[in-house]
């Protein structure tokens, strides 16, 4: 009888620190619109506590879909999900002191003050920070008694963020936080979201920026037509995907991609593409690619056009991955 | 039994892990009580039950202040257009009727035995060739054609869909045969009567307090959700803990609050302007405007339980308002229409609504003498009520 009381009560601990640690668990999530429009199809996501965790993905990838499913305001077509070790239709109203929400398009009311709104929002927690602290932290004060209508498109994306936080959340979940905003402004909210993480927040964002997802997330996920294609820590991504370098070049005369696998051959080359005119070659150690390069070249009688190296980024990965640009120029 | 047992053990477990970690302090720790153990700073801000409700109400109202074509459709152009109908409805004394001759053989004949008739003042004669004649009829300068033949006949040209027509025809003929010899049999005496509280102004303002009510309600509650709707907010708003029933709530608070000014504003007009007389009293006139705001709430709910676009929205709640306009008696009684329809009329709630505001205000009609009006009234807000909740899409 003792045993099994004390064997329960190590379940029970096991239990708790495990929903500690996870802060938002999703199994084989799906979402079918209308029956025809497949946006998420099967996704699976653990974030740790205290994380920073990116979905990555083009337009129309299903990030969106996908943090509204985990926000709780939308229901899956199937699949399961965790806040915290809790599900959604247990118990909502608990679940929503714990969340900061911004989605991707919330036109807040023009006629308001930036005060008199996170004011409104603040009025919906039990236990809301101070409406003033807020506002010093985001560089709202000095438009606090200006009408939401009268901010620029940056100051109101920072409002958004400011009605997140204002609940002093568990979790911050952001949809294209930064998108629309020049760099200052960006960089701003990266220090807001970083701040948040030092004191102990977990942060869910999504982004279709490389250097905003590499320079701002411990780790994340790669979506594409509504499935995670990668996932891991920016670092390891590159380094997995992305070769170490890139060496990007092009060459006069016979350049067809008969010549592809005469590139690939060269030594410490991982994987070669062309793109727009020019030649990829994911390289480890480029001080011995180049020298072969040029040598090649020579030997064939082309002439070198343009070369240049640099350091793969999360662009070279989802390239490789699916022979598409992040982002449509 | 099980899960009472574990958790006793659990307790029993944390005291022999506090008493192993403050051994030494144990004596200590058990006279200090538990709550001095955590000297976290107390919460800043903490919010009660109706803080959401309370927030949600005040931002509404100052939105609505702040939106200078609400503060007109809804508080000033009803009372510009009780002026502008006032006026031009008004009871003009000595109301002349005006006649026009047409010239020939008999027309000077015609124009002097009108002005000897005993009522010749009544009357403004023109005379006028054929054509000046008819057309000043048709745009509605002259009630009525006088066109005389020979011997002293004449034939009058009428419109018999204009009463001031008819009555012009009937008023000169009985000069006309007055002056030419015809005695009245029967001595009759005339007493006029324009007292407030049956002139068209009088029935005017309550029509349109009804008719103001409905789109005040409609656009306020149905408009407005679907504009939240379509800019995100109120999905924004269901992620937080926000109460939805607060928030229904805050709207149908802000719709009365509105009402009690919109009511009193053009009542108070009515009195100042056109010294209307409110026979009914404040507070049943009062419950009546209530029930009849929440009703249109009620349907303006309803239309916009899952419109995602405004200009769809827009378009249902012309929709559903236009019939009200016309049949609900707003600006003329809904008793010229065929009688057979009438029971349908009467079961619309903006007829029911004109129909017990006329009578408490008019006629000071007690609320309980009006109760099918009422129940109509709660029916329809009621069902739109139930319909749209169970429809109704926050996202
Ligand atoms: N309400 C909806 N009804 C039907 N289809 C939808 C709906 N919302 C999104 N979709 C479709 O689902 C897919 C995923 O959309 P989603 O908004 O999740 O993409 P996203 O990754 O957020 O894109 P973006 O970067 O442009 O915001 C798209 O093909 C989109 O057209
Ligand atoms: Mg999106």
């Amino acid at each position: 009888m003792a045993i099994s009381v004390s064997e329960s009560f190590a379940v029970n601990l096991v239990a708790v620190f495990d929903s500690m640690t996870v802060a938002i668990q999703c199994r084989d999530l799906r979402k079918t619109y209308d029956g025809k429009v497949e946006a998420v199809r099967g996704l699976n996501l653990e974030i740790q506590v205290g994380e920073c965790f990116g979905l990555l993905g083009p337009n129309g990838a299903g990030k969106t879909t996908t943090i509204e499913i985990l926000e709780g305001l939308l229901q899956p077509t199937s699949g399961q999900v965790s806040i915290f070790g809790h599900s959604w239709n247990e118990n909502e109203r608990e679940m929503r002191e714990w969340l900061g929400i911004s989605l991707q398009e919330t036109r807040l009311s023009e006629k308001l003050t930036v005060r008199e709104t996170i004011d409104l929002f603040a009025s919906f927690y039990r236990e809301p920070r101070p409406t003033d602290e807020v506002m010093e932290q985001l560089e709202l004060t000095e438009k606090a008694d200006s009408w939401v209508g009268k901010l620029s498109g940056g100051q109101r994306q920072r409002l958004a963020v400011a009605t997140a936080l204002v609940c002093n959340p568990k979790i911050l979940f952001l949809d294209e936080p930064t998108t629309g905003l020049d760099p200052q402004s960006r960089r701003q909210l990266w220090d807001i979201i970083r701040a948040f993480q030092k004191n102990g927040g977990t942060v869910l964002l999504t982004t279709h920026y490389m250097d905003e997802a590499e320079r701002l997330c411990d780790r994340l996920a790669i979506v594409d037509h509504g499935q995670i294609i990668a996932e891991g820590s920016p670092a390891d991504l590159i380094n997995r995907l992305g070769g170490h370098h890139v060496v990007e070049f092009s060459v006069s005369g016979n350049h067809d991609g008969a010549a592809l696998p005469a590139w690939r051959a060269l030594p410490s080359v991982e994987s070669v593409r062309e793109d727009e005119g020019l030649i990829a070659l994911n390289v480890k150690q480029p001080h011995l690619t180049i020298p072969a390069l040029l040598e090649t070249i020579d030997k064939q009688g082309g002439e070198l056009q343009h070369l240049t190296t640099r350091q793969a980024s999360l662009e070279d990965v989802f390239v490789r991955l699916t022979g598409r640009h992040l982002r449509e120029e | 039994m099980h899960g009472s047992l574990a958790a006793k053990a659990a307790a029993q477990d944390d005291k022999a892990i506090g008493y192993d970690r403050h051994h030494r302090s144990m004596s200590i720790a058990q006279e200090v009580p538990i709550k001095t153990e955590h000297t976290e700073p107390a919460p800043p801000r903490r919010n009660g039950r109706w803080s959401g409700y309370s927030h949600l109400l005040m931002a509404r109202m100052l939105e609505l202040k702040r939106e200078p074509e609400v503060v007109f459709w809804v508080f000033i152009f009803p009372l510009l257009l009780a002026l502008g109908l006032g006026i031009a409805f008004r009871n003009k004394p000595g109301n002349a009727v005006s006649v026009a001759i047409v010239e020939g053989t008999g027309s000077r004949q015609a124009q002097s035995l009108l002005a000897r008739s005993p009522q010749h003042d009544q009357f403004k004669v023109q005379v006028l060739n054929e054509d000046d004649a008819r057309k000043g009829f048709r745009l509605g300068k002259f009630d009525l054609v006088i066109e005389p033949g020979n011997n002293g006949a004449v034939t009058y040209r009428y419109d018999p869909a204009r009463p001031e027509s008819v009555l012009a025809k009937a008023e000169v003929n009985d000069a006309l045969q007055a002056a030419a010899g015809r005695k009245d049999t029967v001595p009759t005496t005339g007493v006029t009567s324009s007292e407030p509280g049956s002139r068209y102004i009088d029935f005017l303002i309550p029509g349109l307090l009804g008719m103001n009510l409905m789109n005040s309600g409609m656009w306020g509650i149905g408009f407005a959700l679907v504009d939240m709707r379509q800019r995100k907010l109120l999905k924004r708003f269901v992620g937080t803990p926000m109460r939805r029933g607060d928030f229904l709530l805050a709207l149908a608070s802000s719709r009365l609050i509105l009402m009690i000014i919109e009511v009193g504003l053009l009542l108070l007009f009515g009195a100042l302007f056109f010294h209307m007389r409110v026979l009914g009293s404040i507070g049943s006139i009062a419950l009546i405007a209530a029930i009849g705001s929440l009703t249109f709430g009620g349907v303006g709910l309803l239309t916009a339980s899952r419109a995602q676009k405004i200009e769809s929205v827009s378009g249902l709640i012309n929709l559903v308002m236009m019939p009200m306009w016309i049949f609900s008696g707003v600006f003329f009684s809904y008793e010229r229409f065929p009688a057979m329809i009438h029971p349908l009329i009467k079961a619309l709630p903006l007829t029911a609504l004109n129909d017990a505001l006329r009578a408490s205000i008019l006629e000071g009609t007690p609320i309980m003498h009006q109760w099918p009006r009422m129940l109509i009234m709660i029916l329809w807000g009621g069902v739109s009520f139930v319909l749209a909740l169970k429809w109704f899409r926050w996202t």
